[in-house]
C-alpha cells in the first residue's frame, strides 16, 4: 500500500516537473523568440529576457538571436563607370528586427546569410559601376588641399575631383539594400566596403605606371640636382669676377689717386724752378746711365776746358 | 540556455512519511548539487556579469560571490584589463622576446616565405589584407594592429554576436577609407601619424554606434611598404633624392673652397695698392722736399752751386765710363781714331 502511493506520488510527481519543464522557457538577454502552435507563430515576438510560460507540449519556441550579426560578402568583379575592373568585398552587419517576419521568409539564419549574399551583391554592384573609381576610393577632396607635397609628389599634381565619395555610395547601398532586407524582417546596421583591389591585369598596368611614375621621379630628382649644381657654379664665377674686379678697381682707384697726388707735389716741388729741376735730376742720372758706356767729350765741354787752357 | 533544474524545486517534501531514506537523499542531493553552483568567482582582471532566466541582473567585481543555484542564475566573466590584439597583413605566429611572423619580410626565418611573396602577389596569405587603394590610385601595402578592450560588458556580451569578427571587417572598412583619402607619399612617409589618429576616432565612433561596449587602445601602423613589383623604383628615387643632395654638397664645398680665398686674395691686391700709393705719396714728398731744400740753397750762389754740382757728376760719372776719348775741339772727324769694335781691353788712354 505505502510503496503503491509512493510509486503514484512520484509518477504525478514527476509529470507535474514535466509539464512545468515543457511550459516553462528562458530567454537570454541576446535572444527573441517567436512562440508557434503546430508550426504556425502565436502571438508577437518576445523580446524580453527572463522566465517565460507557453502552454506545453502544443506550443513551440522559435529562437532568434537579438544581436547585431556579421554578414560578409564574397569578392565580386565589377567594372566601373570609368570601365576599370575592380573586386569589391562588402561587409554589413544586420539584425533581425521581425523575428516573425524573418521566420515566415528567411526560417534561419544560414539561410539569410545566403539570401543576404544574392540582394547585397545586386545592389552594390549597380552602385559601384555608376561611378568611377576615384569617387568609391575617396571620400574626401582633402587630398587635393594637404599643401605642399615632397619634392618627389610625382602623379599627384592631377588629382581629380571626387564628385560624390566612397561614404556616399555606401550610404546609398545602404538605403537601397535597407528597403529590400526590411520584407525579410532584417535591418541593415551597416554596410561598408571592406576591400577594393585592381584585379591581376588591370593591377599590373598600375604595377607599370607605378614604375613609371617613379622613375620619372628620380629623374626629375637628378635633374634638379645637375640643375642646382650648375646654378652654384654659376654663382661662383659670378662671385669671383665680382670679388676679382672690384679689388681691381680699387687698387687701381687708390693707385691712380696716389699718382695724381704725387704729380701735384712734384709739379708744386719743381715748378720752383723748372731749369734747376732739368739740371739737378739731369745730374743724377748721369752716373747710372752712363756706366760702362764709351764716351767722347771734346776739349770744347766745361769739364775739358779747362784741360786746353787754364784761363 | 541550458536548463539545470531538476523537475522541481519546491522545498515542502517532508509531508511525505513514506520511505524515510529517500527524501532526505533527493533533498541532500539537491542541496549537493546547488552548493556548487552557488558560489563563483571572479578574476582580478574579469567583471561578472549575472544572468537570472536569461536576463542580466547585475555585474560583479572581482572576487568570490554568491548567485542562486540551480541555474536560476548564471555568470559570465568577460575580461576587461586585458588588451586584446587583432593583426592585419601578418600574423604573430611566436610571439616572444624575438616574435616570428608569417607573411613578414623581416622575419628571419621567413626566408620561403618572403621569395614566395615576390614571385607573386597571391602567395602571402595576408597580402589581401593589406593591399588597398591609395587615394591617387596607387597601391600600397599597409599592415597594422588594433589593441582594444572590453569598456562595457554588458554590451560586449549582448549587443554585437562576434565582437572580434567585428573588429577585423570594419578595421580593415575604415583604414581603407582612411588610406583612400591619402596620397601614397603621404602613407609611405609623413601621414603615419595622422592615419593612425583619423583610424582610431572613426573606428572607435563606429563601434560606439554598434554599442559593442569595446574601446579601442590603439592603432599602430606597422610596415607601410610600395608593392614588391615596384619596390625597386621607390628605392630608385631615393638613389636619386642622395645623388641630387650629394651633387648641390660638392658645388657648395667647392664654391666654400674658392670665394673666401677670392675674398683675401682681392684684400691682397686692395692692400698692396695701397701700400705702392704710400710709398708714391712718400716719395714724391721726399724728392719734393730734398729739391726745395737743394732748391733754397742754390738760390743763394746759382752760378757756383751749379758748376760745383756738374763738377761733382762729372767726377762720379767718369771713373765708370769704359772708354774715355777726348778730343779737341777742332778735330771733326772721328773715325781714324775711333774702333768701333771694342775688344776687351781696348784703347785706353
Amino acid at each position: 500500500m505505502k510503496q503503491t502511493s509512493l510509486a503514484i506520488l512520484l509518477i504525478l510527481f514527476s509529470a507535474l516537473g514535466l509539464v512545468v519543464l515543457n511550459s516553462a522557457y528562458v530567454i537570454d538577454e541576446a535572444e527573441q523568440v517567436v512562440v508557434t502552435q503546430f508550426g504556425q507563430p502565436v502571438g508577437n515576438p518576445i523580446r524580453e529576457p527572463g522566465l517565460h510560460w507557453k502552454t506545453p507540449f502544443i506550443q513551440d519556441v522559435r529562437k532568434f538571436d537579438k544581436r547585431i550579426l556579421n554578414w560578409d560578402g564574397y569578392p565580386s568583379e565589377v567594372p566601373t563607370l570609368d570601365k576599370k575592373f575592380i573586386w569589391v568585398d562588402v561587409t554589413g552587419r544586420w539584425r533581425i528586427e521581425n523575428p516573425l517576419l524573418f521566420l515566415q521568409t528567411m526560417h534561419n539564419e544560414r539561410n539569410a546569410q545566403s539570401r543576404l549574399d544574392d540582394i547585397m551583391d545586386g545592389i552594390t554592384r549597380n552602385h559601384i559601376s555608376r561611378y568611377n573609381l576615384v569617387d568609391i576610393v575617396r571620400s574626401t577632396n582633402d587630398i587635393l588641399n594637404l599643401g605642399p607635397q615632397n619634392e618627389d609628389a610625382l602623379g599627384e599634381i592631377d588629382l581629380e575631383k571626387v564628385e560624390i565619395g566612397r561614404y556616399k555610395i555606401t550610404r546609398e547601398i545602404i538605403e537601397a539594400a535597407r528597403k529590400v532586407v526590411k520584407e525579410y524582417g532584417v535591418e541593415l546596421v551597416d554596410l561598408r566596403i571592406k576591400r577594393i583591389m585592381y584585379v591581376d591585369t588591370v593591377q599590373k598596368r598600375v604595377f607599370e605606371r607605378m614604375i613609371s611614375e617613379r622613375n620619372r621621379a628620380a629623374e626629375q630628382m637628378r635633374s634638379e640636382g645637375q640643375g642646382v649644381r650648375a646654378e652654384v657654379e654659376g654663382q661662383r664665377e659670378k662671385e669671383l669676377k665680382r670679388i676679382n674686379s672690384e679689388a681691381y678697381k680699387l687698387a687701381q682707384t687708390v693707385k691712380g689717386e696716389a699718382d695724381a697726388k704725387a704729380t701735384t707735389i712734384y709739379g708744386d716741388a719743381y715748378g720752383l724752378d723748372p731749369e734747376f729741376f732739368a739740371f739737378t735730376s739731369s745730374l743724377e742720372k748721369y752716373p747710372a746711365a752712363l756706366k760702362g758706356s764709351r764716351l767722347v767729350m771734346t776739349t770744347e765741354s766745361d769739364f775739358l776746358k779747362y784741360l786746353k787752357k787754364a784761363e | 540556455m541550458e536548463f539545470s533544474l531538476p523537475g522541481d524545486n519546491n522545498p515542502k517534501m517532508p509531508q511525505f512519511k513514506t520511505g524515510p531514506w529517500l527524501v532526505p537523499l533527493i533533498i541532500l542531493m539537491i542541496v549537493m548539487s546547488g552548493a556548487g553552483s552557488i558560489f563563483f568567482q571572479v578574476g582580478p582582471d574579469e567583471l561578472g556579469v549575472v544572468q537570472r532566466f536569461g536576463k542580466y541582473v547585475r555585474t560583479e567585481s572581482p572576487g568570490l560571490h554568491f548567485k542562486l543555484p540551480f541555474g536560476v542564475e548564471t555568470v559570465r566573466n568577460v575580461k576587461v584589463t586585458h588588451v586584446f590584439k587583432e593583426e592585419f597583413g601578418f600574423r604573430t605566429l611566436q610571439s616572444g622576446v624575438r616574435s616570428t611572423y608569417a607573411g613578414r619580410e623581416e622575419s628571419p626565418s621567413q626566408g620561403s616565405m618572403r621569395m614566395r611573396r615576390q614571385l607573386s602577389v597571391g602567395a602571402d596569405p595576408f597580402l589581401e589584407e593589406s593591399l588597398m587603394l591609395t587615394g591617387d590610385l596607387n597601391v600600397a601595402i599597409v599592415e597594422w594592429i588594433v589593441q582594444y578592450t572590453v569598456k562595457d560588458p554588458v554590451q560586449f556580451l549582448f549587443r554585437v554576436r562576434d565582437p572580434r569578427e567585428t573588429i577585423r571587417n570594419m578595421s580593415e572598412s575604415v583604414m581603407r577609407l582612411v588610406v583612400g583619402d591619402h596620397t601614397i607619399n603621404q602613407i609611405l612617409t609623413s601621414g603615419r601619424e595622422k592615419i593612425q589618429a583619423q583610424m582610431e576616432a572613426m573606428l572607435q565612433e563606429l563601434l560606439d554606434d554598434y554599442g559593442s561596449g569595446i574601446a579601442i587602445k590603439n592603432v599602430i601602423l606597422q610596415d607601410v611598404t610600395p608593392p614588391n613589383e615596384v619596390k625597386p623604383s621607390f628605392n630608385f628615387v631615393n638613389e636619386a633624392r642622395q645623388e641630387k643632395e650629394r651633387l648641390i654638397n660638392e658645388a657648395w664645398k667647392e664654391y666654400n673652397r674658392v670665394i673666401p680665398m677670392a675674398k683675401g686674395q682681392a684684400e691682397q691686391v686692395v692692400r698692396e695698392a695701397e701700400g705702392y700709393a704710400i710709398e708714391r705719396i712718400n716719395r714724391a714728398e721726399g724728392d719734393a722736399a730734398r729739391f726745395r731744400l737743394a732748391f733754397e740753397a742754390y738760390k743763394k750762389s746759382p752760378a757756383v752751386t751749379k758748376k760745383r754740382l756738374y763738377l761733382e757728376t762729372m767726377e762720379k760719372v767718369l771713373p765708370d765710363v769704359q772708354d774715355k776719348l777726348f778730343l779737341d775741339e777742332r778735330q771733326t772727324n772721328l773715325l781714324p781714331l775711333l774702333d768701333l769694335n771694342p775688344r776687351k781691353g781696348g784703347q785706353e788712354s
